[in-house]
């Protein structure tokens, strides 16, 4: 058994080296503008995903309030870059950090909370940040920031005539994230917090410290969303309130790794892989008519997806013996 | 005018808290009430307040195939039946939402002449409108009979007994599925009431479901998931908080207070004010 999860675990290595190094040649082959958007975002959302997947997939707590996480880090980014001249690279960092000390901040209360009342909790407090940031004058209220146009440089990481900059920085986080859950998978954390997951009673009366278990993966987990809202922000270069705090962020975080499977390595990779091309070509085909059409497809998509593979599309791959390791 | 909060939380606690269903489309149940209001008066001018219940008798039949169609197969996967209600009635609300936007344009529509709309009444030198009135009463009317049918009769029970466990239910030969669609109808039908009345005071447009249906949930996890009471509670303390919030904070801001009130009352109550589950 031991020795066929370390099999495991080094396979999973290699087949991320060898994907992320395709993704890498990529661009080579794909100049085509709209194609490389849909690429961006589909890494960005893979490795969103991938973090939402460490606090809700690993540990258990279902959370829909993760786009406080993103928004906050892209308004640490630039408001720190746009009143205060602070590089986004550092700004990055300190949106991270702030979104990981609020998740351990809100983690002393929340984390009390079970089923229904956790998940409308984290829906709520991420409504709350959202209104607080519509009336905040200071950071722009409801017009947003529009971030200064100074040029391309990778000081400022602002790119104007390429895309291929966010391209490999939206690869980067996605490794990351990637890397992060593959680690952390192993630890003494990663086994905590299954154990947290399947049975919090059991697991605490084994030694396992279940609240502080929890607090570890939300930090972790609001870190890398929020690193991947400060490149979302400088990526669109104008951020509103509705436009990265609102609900559907925290539903599009998940909706991957739900769709891929809950929990495992790569779910949210795989789910992103099919479902951000898909929703932004329905978008792409239909989006035009304004009458609503991308959202008929897009919804009947998520609804059959949903009932025919419950433990969404990896279950596809595994055979019973590896689930039974992932999990 | 928190009990208008209550008229579409009833629905709600009784598919989310008696049933222990995830609904994310009862937003949209709402937006196609009012849609079906709107339709009537136009079209047959039909007041509103007469074609309430033809609505709510529409809607009974609409959740009724939805929870047959859906929500039964939903609810027996195996793996993370809570994550696959989520997004199977998310995915609903989004195709209901896409659906209404091709059907009835995103314009923003109203009734314009009804009974009620625009008449206020004058109690004890207070003046309230109308159609807030009628929906208040409504409301307490609703909350009542749902209170009695759950207590009272034998298929309330039954839709109890039936989500604490399917197995025994099935034991005394209660068709759980059955139960589950007259539930389902029952819900859709109590918010297609609330849809009727508040289509003749708000503005109908395909996302209106959305902003309801937040509050619907905090209104029914704040009184606490299993207890109709609780809702209706519930539903009075999120409006009055809501007022209160609004003489204090701009309007904008107006339903800070109420999930601030919702985060402090599970803070020392984890199971919300009256809940069960």
């Amino acid at each position: 058994m031991d020795k066929d999860f370390a099999a495991r675990r080094r396979r999973d290595l290699i087949i991320a080296a060898v994907l992320a190094a395709i993704a890498a040649l990529t661009p080579l082959f794909v100049k085509d503008v709209v194609v490389q958007n849909i690429l961006i975002l589909t890494l960005m959302y893979a490795g969103l995903s991938q973090s939402w997947n460490i606090l809700s997939g690993y540990c258990g707590q279902i959370s829909l309030g993760h786009a406080l996480y993103f928004g906050l880090g892209a308004y640490t980014t630039e408001l720190l870059f746009t009143k205060f001249g602070v590089l986004p690279w550092f700004g990055m960092l300190a949106g991270g950090a702030v979104s990981a000390l609020i998740a351990m901040g809100l983690g002393y209360p929340f984390f009390r909370l079970r089923g229904h009342y956790f998940v409308i909790a984290t829906i709520v407090i991420a409504e709350i940040g959202l209104l607080l940031f519509h009336n905040w004058e200071w950071a722009g209220a409801a017009m947003g920031i529009t971030i200064p146009i100074r040029g391309d440089s990778w000081l400022k990481f602002q790119f104007l005539r390429t895309k291929l900059p966010y391209f490999y920085f939206a690869l980067a986080l996605c490794c990351l994230a990637w890397f992060v859950t593959w680690w952390l998978e192993n630890s003494k954390w990663g086994f905590w917090w299954r154990a947290v997951k399947d049975n919090p009673e059991a697991a605490e009366s084994l030694g396992v410290d279940v609240f502080n278990s929890k607090m570890g993966a939300a930090a972790v987990s609001a870190f890398l969303v929020a690193v991947g809202g400060s490149f979302y922000a400088q990526f669109v270069s104008y951020i509103d309130p509705e436009s990265v705090m609102g609900f559907q962020f925290s539903l599009l975080m998940a909706l991957p790794a739900v769709l891929g499977g809950i929990g495992t390595l790569w779910g949210p990779v795989l789910g992103a892989a099919i479902l951000i091309p898909l929703t932004e070509l329905t978008r792409f085909k239909f989006g035009g008519s304004g009458r609503g059409v991308d959202l008929i497809v897009y919804g009947t998509l998520i609804v059959l997806i949903s009932l025919a593979l419950p433990r969404g599309l990896l279950s596809l791959f595994s055979r019973p013996k590896k689930t039974g390791a992932a999990r | 005018m928190g009990l208008l909060y209550g008229l579409i939380a009833v629905g709600l606690a009784l598919i989310f808290g008696l049933m222990d269903v995830t609904n994310f489309a009862h937003g949209e149940f709402l937006m196609i009430a009012m849609y079906l209001s709107f339709f009537l008066f136009a079209f047959f001018a039909i007041d509103p307040l007469l074609s309430a219940p033809l609505v709510a008798a529409a809607l009974f039949v609409f959740g009724a195939v939805i929870y047959l169609l859906l929500v039964r197969f939903a609810m027996r996967a195996k793996a993370n039946a809570g994550m696959v209600q989520i997004f199977t009635t998310f995915g609903l609300a989004i195709v209901m939402r896409g659906l209404a936007q091709y059907f009835f344009t995103p314009d923003y529509r109203s009734i314009p002449q009804s009974w009620l709309g625009g008449k206020t009444i004058s109690i004890a030198g207070i003046f309230l409108p109308e159609p807030q009135l009628v929906g208040a009463l409504v409301s307490i009317l609703a909350f009542v009979g749902l209170y009695f049918f759950i207590h009272r009769t034998d298929f309330g029970r039954a839709i109890e007994a039936t989500r604490e466990d399917p197995g025994a239910v099935a034991l005394v030969g209660i068709d759980k599925n059955r139960v589950f669609a007259f539930g389902w109808g029952l819900g859709a039908a109590l918010v297609g009431l609330a849809g009727a009345i508040m289509a003749v005071f708000f503005y109908i447009y395909p996302d209106v479901g959305a902003s309801f249906a937040l509050i619907a949930y905090v209104t029914v996890a704040l009184g606490g998931f299993g207890s109709v009471f609780g809702a209706f509670a519930g539903g009075i303390i999120v409006g009055l908080v809501e007022a209160v919030t609004a003489l204090v904070l701009p309007p904008s801001l107006k339903s800070v207070g109420i999930y601030a009130v919702y985060l402090l009352v599970v803070f020392i109550r984890p199971r919300g004010l009256f809940g069960s589950i």
